[in-house]
C-alpha cells in the first residue's frame, strides 16, 4: 500500500519536476512580454535530442551537456528576434499562432536532422535503484529533483537579489515604467527568452534516461508544463513549480489508481476544472485580463 | 456590405459547376472532394475566429466526435447512417455548449488552453475506447445510403459536397450581413462598445461556438463517410492546428479567404508528400510568416491591392 | 421624481477610493454636466452608472428602479446609451455597420433567420441601414456613410460613436469627453451637436474639460475632486462656489 504510493509520488515528482522548469519558462516570458510561448515544449525535446546528438558525435558528455543547453537558449532567443519582434502589440490569437508556427518549425527541422527514433541518455550516476520502504527510486530521479531544486533557488537568488534580476521582475509589472527609470525592456526580453528555452532544454535533459526521448516529444510535455503554469496562476514564479509537482502528481497517481491509459488525458481535465471554477489559478497570479 | 459579395458566390457556383469536367483522374478528384469537405470546416471556424475573434485550439475534437459517430453507431448498434450524424451534431452541440460558457468567460491565453485540453481530452478517449472505436488503428465506416441509393462513386459525392459547400458560403455571407453577424463583429472589434449597445457578449460566443463545432462535427460525420476509415489522427492537436493554419493563411473573417485557405493546405502535403518531415516544417514556417508579414491573410490582402475590398 | 437617482456611490480598486459617497440626480429632459481635474472619478462614474464597474457600496436607480451593479447590456435595454473618452469603435467594421450595431436590441437578431436571409428581417435591415444613414447627416458624418471605419479621421470617429449611441434610441445618453482631442473649429460643431441631441428629447450626462462648452450647454453641473461630490448647482451657482474655485486655481479659499 504504503510502497505503492511512494512509487507514484517518486515518479509523479520526478516527471513533475520537468513541467515545473517549462512551467517556470513560461512565466518567464509571460511577465517580460504577455506571450504564451507555445514552443516552450519544443525545448524541452530540443534539449533531450541535442544531448543524445552531442554525446553520439563523441563529445564528453557534460560538455554535450553544456551545448545541448547553449543551442536551444540562443534558438529561444533567435525566436523572439524573428518572429516575436516584429509583432509587437499584436493581438492574443497573432501571438499565439506565431509560437505555434516556431513549434512545428523546431520540431519539424529535427524529424528531418536527427529522424523519427526514439533514443535515451545513460543515467548520470547509473542505474541502481534505491530501495525506500518497499518503493525504489532512481538515482536519475535525485538529479532531476536535486537540479530543480537548485535551478529554483538560484532564480529566486537572480529575482530577489541581482539587479538584473529585479530589472526583469519591474518590466513584468510595469513595462513603461520600468523603460522610465531606464531598464533596458528589449534586453529583458532577450534574458527572459533565452533564459526560459534553457530551462526547458534543461528539463529535457534531465528527464531523457529516464522517459526516452524523440522528436515528437515536446507538445506534450509543453502543454503539461503549461497546464503547471495555469494552476499555478500564471506570472507566479512559485506557482509555476509547485504547479508543476502537482500536475506530475496527480498524473502519475491517476495512472497509478485509475487508468493508465488516461495518464496523458489527467492534467487536462484538472485545468479544465481549474479553468471553470478558479480561473486564477490555484495561487492568484495575474489576474485574467479584462477591460 | 455591398451586394458584390455574392458575386464570388456566382463565381464559386460556376467554378464547381465546370470543375468535374476538367478533373483528369481519380486522384485529382479525391483531392478536390477533401478540399471541398476543409472548406466547409474552415468557414465554420472562421465565423468563430476570423468574425467573433475567439480562438479554438481543440476544434479536430469536435470533428472526431461526428466522425466516430458515423462510424460506431452504425457499425455498433446498426443506426441509421443520417441517425448517427445527426446524434454525433447533437452531442457535440450539447457538449460545447456545456463547456463554452465557463470558457468563454476566459480570454485569450485561457481560452487557448481550455479549447485545446477539451481537444486532447476528446482525441485520448478516442484512442482508449479501443473496444468501440477500435483505437489508434481506427475502423471502417460503413457508407452512407441515401434515398434508396449508396453514395460510394466519387463523382455523386463531388456533387453533394459541392451542394453543401455552396449553401455554407451563402448561409455565411448571409449570417454576417445581419444584425446577429454584426454583433459578432462588434464583440471582436471592441468588447466593451457591444456590451453598452446590448450585446450579451458571451451569449454570442457561446452561440458561435457551438455552431462552428456543429459545422465541424457534421463534416466530420460527410468526411467519415466518403473516405470510408476513421483514425484518431482527424481529432488530434495537429488537425486542430492545421485547421487555424487554414483560416489564417487564407484570411480572418474572410469567407472567400477560407476556402482558399482551405485548398492550399489541403494540396500542400500533397506536393510536399516526397519530403517526409518537411510537411511540419512548412506548416509552421506558414503559419509564421503569413502572421509577420501577412496578418490579413491572402484574399484580404490580395482584395486590398486591387483596390476592391471584400467588404 | 428624477430621472437618475444616484445616492452614496462609491467604488475602490484595491486602497485607491475612486468614487467616494457620491450622490445627485438628474431630471428628464436636461443636459447635465460632470466635470472635474483629471483623476477626478468623472470616467469612473460614467462606469459605475454605465455597468462596466460593479458599484462597492451605493445605489442607482433608474425610474426607481435600482441598477446598481447590472451588466452593461441589461443597462442598454433600458435606454441607457454612452460614448467612451478613448474611442471604442470596431474598425473590423464599416462606419454605418458600426451604428447599426448601435440598433442591436431593436432588430431581430435571431441566427438561423439571418442564416437564411429570410425577406422580412432583410428588410427590416434595409431600413434600418436608411435609419443609420441619416443619423449619420444628423451628426454631420454624410460623407463618410460608404466608408470604412479604419480610414476615418479621429474627429469624425467620435461622431460616429455618437451616432451610434443615438440608434439606440436611448433615453439617457452618457457623453465622455466628446470635444476631448478636437481643434476649436470641431469643438463648436460637436457643441451644436450636443444641443441637437438634447433638444431631440434625450437626456444628455456630459463630461467635458472645455469649460466654454458646458457652461453654454449645461442645465446642471456636478463638479468631482479626488472621487468626491465637491458641489453641484447651476452653471452660475457652481462657477461662484469658493471649494470649485480653489480645486480649480489649486489654492485654498
Amino acid at each position: 500500500m504504503l510502497a505503492e504510493f511512494l512509487q507514484f509520488l517518486f515518479s509523479g515528482l520526478t516527471v513533475g519536476a520537468t513541467y515545473a522548469l517549462a512551467a517556470l519558462g513560461f512565466t518567464l516570458i509571460y511577465n517580460a512580454s504577455n506571450v504564451i510561448n507555445f514552443a516552450q515544449g519544443e525545448f524541452i525535446m530540443l534539449g533531450g535530442m541535442l544531448a543524445v546528438f552531442f554525446t553520439m558525435s563523441g563529445l564528453p558528455l557534460p560538455v554535450a551537456l553544456v551545448l545541448a543547453i547553449i543551442v536551444p537558449a540562443i534558438i529561444g532567443v533567435l525566436v523572439e528576434k524573428l518572429a516575436i519582434e516584429p509583432v509587437k502589440g499584436a493581438e492574443t490569437v497573432t501571438l499565439i499562432i506565431i509560437t505555434i508556427g516556431a513549434s512545428l518549425v523546431i520540431r519539424g527541422l529535427v524529424q528531418v536532422w536527427l529522424g523519427k527514433n526514439t533514443h535515451s541518455l545513460p543515467a548520470f550516476s547509473g542505474d541502481e535503484p534505491i530501495h525506500i520502504l518497499g518503493a525504489t527510486l532512481l538515482p536519475q530521479s535525485l538529479w532531476v529533483l536535486g537540479v530543480t531544486a537548485l535551478v529554483v533557488i538560484a532564480l529566486w537568488y537572480f529575482f530577489s537579489r541581482t539587479l538584473q534580476g529585479k530589472a526583469m521582475l519591474a518590466t513584468s509589472f510595469n513595462r513603461t515604467a520600468a523603460e522610465l527609470v531606464g531598464i533596458n525592456t528589449g534586453w529583458v526580453l532577450f534574458m527572459s527568452f533565452a533564459m526560459s528555452a534553457a530551462l526547458g532544454a534543461l528539463g529535457g535533459i534531465l528527464v531523457t534516461p529516464i522517459t526516452l526521448t524523440s522528436y515528437d516529444v515536446g507538445i506534450m510535455l509543453g502543454l503539461k508544463g503549461f497546464v503547471a503554469a495555469v494552476v499555478g496562476g500564471l506570472g507566479n514564479g512559485l506557482g509555476a513549480v509547485v504547479g508543476g509537482l502537482l500536475v506530475g502528481i496527480l498524473e502519475a497517481m491517476g495512472a497509478g489508481y485509475i487508468s493508465s491509459s488516461y495518464k496523458d488525458a489527467i492534467p487536462f481535465v484538472l485545468i479544465l476544472l481549474i479553468l471553470f471554477f478558479m480561473p486564477r489559478g490555484l495561487f492568484g497570479g495575474k489576474s485574467t485580463d479584462r477591460v | 456590405m455591398k451586394k458584390s459579395v455574392f458575386y464570388g458566390l456566382y463565381i464559386l457556383i460556376a467554378i464547381l459547376i465546370v470543375l468535374p469536367f476538367f478533373i483528369p483522374n481519380a486522384f485529382y478528384m479525391d483531392l478536390v472532394i477533401r478540399m471541398a469537405i476543409n472548406a466547409v470546416i474552415v468557414l465554420g471556424l472562421n465565423l468563430l475566429i476570423g468574425f467573433a475573434g475567439q480562438i479554438s485550439l481543440g476544434h479536430a475534437g469536435f470533428l472526431g466526435i461526428g466522425a466516430y459517430a458515423s462510424a460506431v453507431l452504425p457499425t455498433h448498434f446498426g443506426w441509421h447512417p443520417l441517425l448517427a450524424m445527426g446524434a454525433g451534431a447533437a452531442v457535440t452541440g450539447l457538449l460545447a455548449a456545456l463547456v463554452a460558457r465557463p470558457i468563454f468567460k476566459l480570454k485569450g491565453h485561457y481560452l487557448a488552453m481550455a479549447t485545446l485540453g477539451l481537444g486532447i481530452i476528446i482525441n485520448i478517449t478516442i484512442r482508449n475506447e479501443g473496444t468501440w472505436t477500435g483505437g489508434p488503428d481506427g475502423m471502417p465506416v460503413p457508407s452512407l445510403g441515401l434515398f434508396g441509393f449508396d453514395l460510394t462513386s466519387d463523382k455523386h459525392w463531388y456533387w453533394v459536397v459541392a451542394l453543401l459547400l455552396s449553401i455554407s458560403v451563402w448561409a455565411s455571407l448571409n449570417l454576417i450581413d445581419s444584425p446577429f453577424g454584426r454583433a459578432l463583429r462588434a464583440l471582436h472589434g471592441s468588447e466593451v462598445a457591444s456590451q453598452v449597445v446590448g450585446v450579451d457578449i458571451v451569449r454570442y460566443k457561446v452561440a458561435i461556438f457551438v455552431l462552428s463545432a456543429v459545422f465541424a462535427s457534421l463534416m466530420g460525420s460527410v468526411t467519415a463517410h466518403y473516405v470510408g476509415f476513421v483514425t484518431p489522427n482527424l481529432a488530434d492537436f495537429f488537425h486542430s492546428i492545421e485547421l487555424v493554419t487554414m483560416v489564417v493563411i487564407g484570411g480572418m473573417a474572410s469567407v472567400y479567404g477560407s476556402i482558399v485557405g482551405a485548398v492550399l493546405l489541403t494540396a500542400l502535403p500533397q506536393a510536399l508528400a516526397t519530403f517526409e518531415g518537411w510537411e511540419t516544417v512548412a506548416f509552421g514556417a506558414i503559419l509564421m510568416l503569413c502572421m509577420i508579414f501577412m496578418p490579413k491573410g491572402l484574399v484580404p490582402t490580395l482584395a486590398a491591392k486591387f483596390g476592391k475590398g471584400e467588404q | 421624481m428624477a430621472l437618475l437617482d444616484v445616492k452614496d456611490l462609491s467604488i475602490h480598486f484595491g486602497g485607491v477610493k475612486a468614487v467616494q459617497n457620491v450622490s445627485f440626480s438628474i431630471d428628464a429632459g436636461i443636459v447635465y454636466a460632470v466635470i472635474g481635474p483629471n483623476g477626478a472619478g468623472k470616467t469612473t462614474l460614467f462606469n459605475l452608472i454605465t455597468g462596466v464597474y460593479k458599484p462597492t457600496s451605493g445605489e442607482i436607480r433608474l425610474d426607481g428602479e435600482s441598477i446598481g451593479g447590472k451588466s452593461p447590456n441589461e443597462l442598454a435595454t433600458r435606454g441607457v446609451a454612452r460614448t467612451f473618452q478613448n474611442l471604442q469603435i470596431c474598425m473590423n467594421m464599416s462606419a454605418i455597420e458600426n451604428v447599426m450595431v448601435g440598433a442591436h436590441l431593436r432588430l431581430d437578431r435571431n441566427l438561423i433567420k439571418a442564416a437564411l436571409r429570410l425577406p422580412s428581417l432583410k428588410r427590416r435591415d434595409a431600413e434600418m441601414r436608411e435609419e443609420a444613414a441619416e443619423l449619420m447627416r444628423f451628426v454631420g458624418l454624410e460623407q463618410f456613410i460608404e466608408a470604412r471605419a479604419d480610414c476615418m479621421p479621429y474627429g469624425a470617429l467620435k461622431r460616429l460613436e455618437i451616432a451610434r449611441a443615438l440608434a439606440m434610441k436611448p433615453r439617457l445618453i452618457f457623453l465622455d469627453e466628446p470635444a476631448a482631442g478636437l481643434n476649436p473649429k470641431e469643438t463648436i460643431e460637436v457643441d451644436h451637436l450636443v444641443r441637437k441631441v438634447a433638444d431631440s428629447g434625450v437626456t444628455v450626462v456630459l463630461v467635458e474639460h472645455d469649460m466654454k462648452m458646458v457652461m453654454n450647454l449645461s442645465d446642471r453641473i456636478l463638479v468631482l475632486d479626488y472621487g468626491k461630490k465637491l458641489a453641484e448647482g447651476t452653471g452660475a451657482e457652481v462657477r461662484q462656489n469658493p471649494d470649485v474655485i480653489a480645486a480649480y486655481l489649486g489654492a485654498h479659499a
